[in-house]
């Protein structure tokens, strides 16, 4: 059998849900049959790659990068799916949103250093001036909501997936 | 002039990119490390209640969230001006072994193992931990359930793999039973039977990467890391020590409250990462932080098998060790360090105290958390108003203090293997291991210093970037 070509971004976000993505534990060892990782964290792809079965997004949109990455993933995805709450919501992220770019960046490179102190603005991607969810962008096909979302509702999504069902939304959320 | 990008950086847990500079003579001319990210954590939590600041900054990494839980906690502990019950503390420091446990078994069996087991030069396509699965499944078990050990001891006390809101301003939300007790150390036999199955299968490897020792970010630093009043190591309390090219001791048993009198903050025009560095010496005090610098401060771990190891480590690589190689040795020497720390804390029957919260309201306006995270010192610092709302806060991460000896190491990998008659994916990955052998978390770097984008611009033997840092 031809295996589903499963890719994981990461934008803005903490890593949590990539975490809770590899707590499926052992599963891992019966996916490897059946998925390629073909692009992510995990693995050495440079380039977002066509065709890709399923993208599970985690994080909100935050910067120029990632403006550009989510529109790349939704050209070449069959599935975009977001995963956790800053993906879905903007959650932490977007409490900067309230801040102007420029202040923010004040108060880390100027009044947050001792030295040498300048804003970076040599090849470091622009903030947006407000972080996003990943919808606001891009059609997203389905989220997997919490913070973050519980392990057994990411593999639940996959399975269903796998197996040709539509997932369901009946899961347990883990609000904050 | 030619320019070679490696973007993303990958199997490391955050946003990087690598550009190399190539002269007309296909010769490396500078290497940088950019962090792409940012997010300002010191600026959007003022004015917030300072109870919630854990909860908040755990946001910053999902890999460690235990470590800014604890480092955040002690803070506001000291905002409190409490000392938190006997309990909690060794409670807090339980769910902090266990998340050294995991978090060193994701770094060496998710993300570098390919590296190491299916080489350097391996196909990209498999170099991962799917491939690791296929072709070395004892391994990938192995690592599956020495993370999952460590994790389902955070789960036990804390109700969640990730984010738990168990570790409180004060101690902690609940004690542990002696049933919670008794089901941890019925696994924890298996745990160091993988943990030194692991560590002794690395040693003997590791006369298979001599090259790659010599060159992978192998060059002298001075080392920071936490010891208590004896030199042993600490990672949940205790002082700082700097140890010098040489060995000997710069500077011993600095207090977290006085952090900013020796450690400093420099801004890199061309990263979101900023360098911090060793005050006394200005902009070219740099040092190492995480798990090969903390064996390097420290006199002795205090822990019977870890110690064996350590002698034995010094006496093959030397002390102070100076390759980044090696700091996947010492990450496996530290799980099996946290492993003895978990199993000598549930022995001793003060842990399964039932007080373990104390309770104040804002007893000093300003609080400094320091701990050692799994990649290496976290400060979290605050202040407040008497209501209790941050008016300020500074976040120093593990992965920042590296970042002007991780520029150092891209540039001499870069150097030593990368050359433009003709490029390869296997020299370019190289590039990627080293930093890799840092583990570094640009998840937590680009929270909390503000931004994340990290640029590190290599120190070239020329010292390009320090005649830049230094205006």
């Amino acid at each position: 059998m031809k295996k589903v070509k499963v890719a994981t971004v990461w934008l803005d976000g903490c890593s949590g849900c990539h975490m809770s993505l590899l707590d499926m534990d052992a599963l891992i060892i019966q996916l490897e049959k059946k998925i390629d990782i073909v692009y992510g964290p995990l693995v050495d792809t440079q380039e977002f790659p066509e065709d890709v079965d399923v993208t599970l997004v985690e994080g909100a949109v935050s910067s120029q990068d990632d403006l550009a990455k989510v529109q790349v993933i939704r050209q070449r995805s069959r599935l975009v799916i977001s995963l956790g709450d800053c993906a879905v919501t903007g959650n932490v992220p977007a409490m900067r949103n309230s801040i102007p770019v420029n202040k923010l960046l004040q108060r880390v490179y100027i009044e947050g250093a001792q030295a040498n102190k300048v804003v970076p603005t040599d090849r470091v991607p622009a903030l947006l001036k407000t972080v996003r969810p990943v919808s606001e962008y891009v059609k997203v096909d389905y989220c997997l909501p919490g913070c973050p979302p519980p392990s057994k509702n990411i593999t639940g999504m996959i399975v269903n997936l796998l197996e040709g069902r539509k997932p369901e939304a009946n899961l347990t959320v883990k609000f904050g | 002039m030619k320019r070679i990008t490696i973007e993303p950086v990958s199997r490391i847990e955050g946003h990087a990119k690598v550009t190399i500079q190539l002269n007309d003579a296909g010769q490396v001319e500078n290497a940088e490390l950019h962090v792409t990210q940012v997010r300002g954590f010191e600026k959007l939590t003022e004015g917030r209640p300072y109870y919630e600041m854990p909860g908040i900054t755990a946001r910053i990494c999902g890999i460690c969230p235990v470590s800014h839980l604890l480092a955040s906690a002690k803070a506001c502990d000291a905002i409190m001006a409490v000392r938190i019950p006997p309990a909690a503390r060794k409670l807090r420091e339980l769910i902090h072994y266990a998340q050294f446990v995991q978090s060193h078994a994701l770094s060496f069996f998710y993300l570098s193992s390919p590296d190491l087991i299916l080489g350097m030069d391996s196909n990209p396509a498999t170099r991962n931990v799917l491939g690791i699965i296929a072709t070395h499944p004892e391994l990938a078990r192995d690592g599956i359930e020495l993370r999952k050990f460590g994790l389902q001891i955070i789960e036990t006390l804390g109700q969640e793999r990730v984010h738990s809101s168990w570790i409180v301003p004060g101690g902690v939300k609940s004690p542990i039973t002696p049933a919670m007790r008794d089901k941890i150390l019925a696994e924890l036999p298996h745990a160091k039977q993988i943990a030194d199955r692991t560590l002794q299968f690395f040693k003997s490897a590791c006369d298979g990467f001599k090259d790659d020792i010599a060159r992978f970010g192998c060059f002298p630093t001075m080392y920071c890391g936490m010891v208590n009043a004896a030199g042993d190591l600490q990672l949940y309390d205790g002082n700082l020590r700097f140890r010098g090219v040489t060995g000997d001791i710069i500077t011993d048993q600095i207090p977290a409250a006085d952090y900013a009198d020796w450690i400093s903050e420099a801004t890199l025009r061309n990263s979101y990462l900023k360098a911090p560095y060793y005050k006394p010496q200005g902009l070219e005090g740099m040092y190492r932080v995480g798990p090969l610098a903390r064996l390097n401060a420290a006199d002795r771990c205090a822990t019977p098998i870890a110690d064996n190891e350590l002698v034995e480590f010094r006496q093959r690589y030397g002390h102070p060790a100076h390759s980044a190689f090696f700091y996947h040795y010492a990450r496996l020497l530290e799980i099996m360090f946290a492993l003895e720390k978990i199993e000598a804390l549930l022995a001793d029957p003060q842990i399964v105290d039932e007080h373990v919260r104390a309770n104040a309201g804002v007893n000093s306006l300003e609080g400094i958390g320091m701990i050692e995270a799994p990649r290496g010192v976290l400060i979290h610092h605050y202040k407040v108003n008497p209501d209790g709302a941050i008016t300020w806060a500074n976040l120093i991460v593990a992965t920042g203090h590296n970042n002007l000896a991780m520029g150092k190491s891209v540039k001499q990998v870069a150097t030593e293997y990368v050359h433009g008659d003709k490029i390869e994916e296997g020299m370019l990955n190289r590039v990627s291991a080293v930093i890799r052998a840092y583990d570094p978390c640009l998840s937590c770097s680009t929270h909390a210093d503000g931004t994340i984008a990290m640029q590190v611009q290599l120190l070239s033997q020329d010292g390009k970037l320090l005649d830049e840092l230094s205006r």
